[in-house]
């Protein structure tokens, strides 16, 4: 049996001294699901809105749709990326397998559901009860939409932030369109994956941690942001 | 109906106006004119169809059929803006209730300085200075209508339309919001509250619409109406008896 | 909180400009698990990126996917052990010509209890055949890998029809080396793995060395440069440097030079 306590240790005395490898591996894993969370939101939020304001022949297949590719297998997405983006794929041309861009495309195609599916049930909850006022006060569909939105930024945060979590933990995807290559494309999960396939698994393990302890943080400065904001809502109000 | 109240500016009216559903009818108010200056108390029992009435009134609601005027003009944007409404359960932005009463503001177009000079007088005016920074959805339901009217009071509107908006409160919220309501009728808003409280009616109402089965059975002044109503249902009604 | 969210857009732009601006020449090799996680790849690689600034992202993956990756162009250099699917590979038009780069050789593992009686012998075939005698526990890779293509044609040399047993006593995992290991050690079965693999392994558990030394355990690596006439992606010129380094002198040397626990995992016969 190995040493586990022995290797956290180790694992951890590594993130501690700042091991430029390891903190490399973090800060790609950092930046592909930051980035893929961001450009999800930027899809993923008008369309949830529209999905809960619009009324559109459609609209009702559409938001079941959103709400199944919730659950999207990420290797199915891996696999359907890798398709596009490998050379003899529609895509090919843009060289973009094997590389982070291709991660966070993936990750993109993963989290946009969620974060739609999310955005909708809010928006639609806040409009049962505003649209009334929000007509009252002259304001049109769409211009109800932005008010919505930020009415409901607590819950939207949890909503991005569940969208991070499923984007920073998943490997399925990334493994088949990143390739896993050592400084260019290994994420924290495709470095677990790799370390558990050496048979270390204690430092996988440790891996693992660190990777929970990265959501944590992350979780912990948007609740913070959160409050924050709240605040200054208050303060400028 | 005769109009039976002296006129003022501003006049509201119905032609022909209905709203049915599977063939039963909601609504048929044909020719109801407001043009006193009311506070207008529209009164009546349950389904009687007041607030159905009421957001005709306000454009929320588009009748089947028939049309509603205001000065004699259709219920376009302009004469909508002029209009604003407060509902039986007060909708808080999820902001502060200065925040609350900001946005209508700044969507009027006012600057910071202008803004903050109204969110202070407004807060004064419904009782809340202290409560300006505290998050809107923590106020208990008086608070929070009376917020709901403030803010609908800083659009400046001229028709101020009230769907039941003490239903849910005690005696004394309620005695708050009727003050609010009253002060702002003394200086020129024109009133139609909608309530199924005769005294409220007594208190507040300078003309009383007494509604039933989505018809309007007695228009008249108040005092007329609640004591000496022309029909027999009006009359029951006030009495406290069942009707249907 | 609108002009964090900027803030933290632009930070994340910034970054990910920084990400996509990739410095310097590079190739991607597409390679089997083996080299990877043994550790030769990090051992020899350094070494060529320093002589001819070219560097190398390795996509370690079973033989099987590496070759059908090749084939789509996703790929520079195939590094595999799968002697006649390379050649049908290179056969097909996909791969310009296959060499000789290094062998090691299969070992047969089993739990230390060793069920089927097979432990210090060397004749790989008899030695599965008492397996499937006993019906002992075997892990297979069952993923189209080379080991998996190895572990295969001894079964049919054996006789002994394992898709029969698939889900009783033969276990297919589907996955790389290291986790068909991972469930051997997890469940005491047996399991054909490349000897480097073995040794690099860190989480034997009771698994032991069970047969070794048949002739027919033999494990050759091919290394075989894409095809650019059928991609033209290939970076040709980049990847023959490669090819001609790893069967070259040096590349021949640095093979030879990795050892593990003082023993060499991998041993260089490029002609």
């Amino acid at each position: 049996m190995q040493n586990f306590a022995q290797e956290m240790q180790a694992a951890f005395a590594l993130v501690l001294a700042g091991d430029s490898e390891l903190l490399g591996i973090v800060g790609l894993s950092l930046r592909v699901s930051l980035f893929a969370v961001l450009c999800a939101a930027l899809i993923g939020m008008p369309l949830g809105a529209a999905l809960a304001v619009g009324r559109f022949p459609g609209r009702r297949a559409m938001v079941v749709l959103v709400n199944a590719l919730m659950g999207l297998p990420p290797v199915v997405v891996g696999l359907i990326v890798y398709l596009m983006l490998s050379r003899s794929g529609p895509l090919g041309v843009l060289q973009l397998l094997y590389t982070p861009t291709a991660m966070i495309i993936a990750q993109v195609v993963l989290v946009t559901p969620i974060i739609a599916a999310l955005t909708r049930q809010v928006v639609e909850m806040l409009d049962a009860e505003y649209a009334e006022q929000m007509r009252s006060l002259g304001l049109s569909r769409l211009a109800t939409v932005p008010v919505l939105l930020w009415d409901g930024r607590v819950a939207l945060l949890t909503a991005l932030l569940a969208g991070f979590g499923r984007a920073i933990a998943e490997v399925g995807a990334v493994i088949i369109v990143g390739g896993n290559i050592n400084h260019v494309t290994r994420v924290m999960t495709t470095a677990i994956a790799l370390e558990t396939s050496k048979g270390n698994l204690a430092l996988a393990l440790a891996l693992g941690a660190v990777l929970i302890g990265i959501a944590v943080a992350v979780n912990a400065l948007v609740s913070l942001l959160g409050a924050r904001s709240r605040a200054e809502a208050l303060a400028h109000a | 109906m005769r109009d039976l109240v002296e006129e003022s500016g501003l006049v509201i009216e119905t032609q022909g106006l209905r709203i049915s559903r599977r063939g039963q009818s909601l609504l048929d108010v044909p020719n109801l004119r407001l043009g006193g200056p009311g506070p207008t108390v529209i009164l009546g029992p349950n389904g009687a169809g007041k607030s159905l009435l009421l957001r005709c009134l306000h454009g929320l609601i588009q009748a089947d059929a028939g049309t509603v005027r205001q000065n004699g003009r259709a219920l376009d944007a302009e004469e909508r803006a002029s209009q604003a409404m407060v509902f039986q359960r007060p909708v808080m932005l999820r902001r502060s209730v200065a925040g609350n009463l900001d946005f209508v503001l700044r969507r009027r177009g006012l600057n910071r300085a202008q803004r903050q000079a109204r969110i202070a007088a407004l807060l004064a005016e419904g009782g809340l200075p202290s409560r300006a920074r505290q998050g809107a959805r923590s106020l208990s339901v008086g608070e929070a209508q009376r917020l709901a009217i403030l803010r609908a009071l800083a659009t400046e509107p001229e028709v101020l339309f009230l769907d039941e908006p003490t239903s849910a409160l005690d005696p004394g919220a309620t005695q708050a919001v009727e003050s609010l309501v009253l002060r702002a009728s003394a200086r020129g808003v024109r009133i139609v509250m909608v309530t199924h409280d005769i005294g409220q009616a007594r208190r507040l109402a300078a003309d009383v619409v007494v509604m039933m089965g989505g018809q309007v059975v007695e228009h008249g002044p108040a005092a007329q109406v609640l004591d000496d109503p022309a029909s027999g249902a009006v009359r029951r009604f006030l009495a406290g008896e069942l009707i249907f | 909180m609108i002009g964090s969210v900027f803030r933290a857009s632009a930070l994340a732009l910034g970054l990910m400009a920084g990400t996509l601006a990739q410095a310097g020449e590079f190739i991607v090799v597409q390679s089997t698990t083996s080299t990877q996680n043994s550790g030769l790849l990090d051992h020899i690689l350094p070494a060529f990126e320093a002589e001819t600034g070219i560097e190398v992202r390795v996509v370690a993956v079973g033989t099987g996917q590496a070759i059908k990756n090749a084939a789509n162009g996703d790929g520079d250099v195939l590094l595999v052990h799968a002697r006649a699917a390379e050649e049908k590979f290179v056969a097909e038009g996909w791969g310009v010509e296959r060499l000789d780069v290094m062998y090691n050789d299969f070992v047969l593992v089993g739990p230390a209890s060793d069920p089927a009686g097979v432990r210090g012998g060397s004749d790989i075939v008899a030695a599965l055949s008492a397996i499937a005698e006993v019906e002992a526990p075997f892990a297979s890779r069952g993923d189209d890998s080379g080991t998996h293509k190895a572990e295969l044609r001894h079964w049919q040399s054996s006789g002994i029809d394992v898709s029969a047993a698939s889900g009783g006593w033969y276990r297919e995992t589907g996955s790389g080396m290291g986790a068909t290991l991972n469930l051997a050690a997890g469940m005491g079965a047996y399991a054909l793995t490349d000897r480097a693999t073995w040794i690099a392994f860190a989480n034997k558990g009771d698994l032991v060395i069970a047969v070794e030394g048949d002739a027919r355990l033999f494990n050759q690596y091919g290394v075989i440069l894409v095809n650019p006439e059928k991609h033209p992606g290939v970076k040709a010129e980049a990847g023959q440097r490669f090819v001609d380094w790893l069967t070259g002198a040096d590349g021949q040397a640095a093979i030879s030079g990795y050892t593990l626990d003082g023993q060499q995992l991998f041993f260089p016969n490029a002609k």
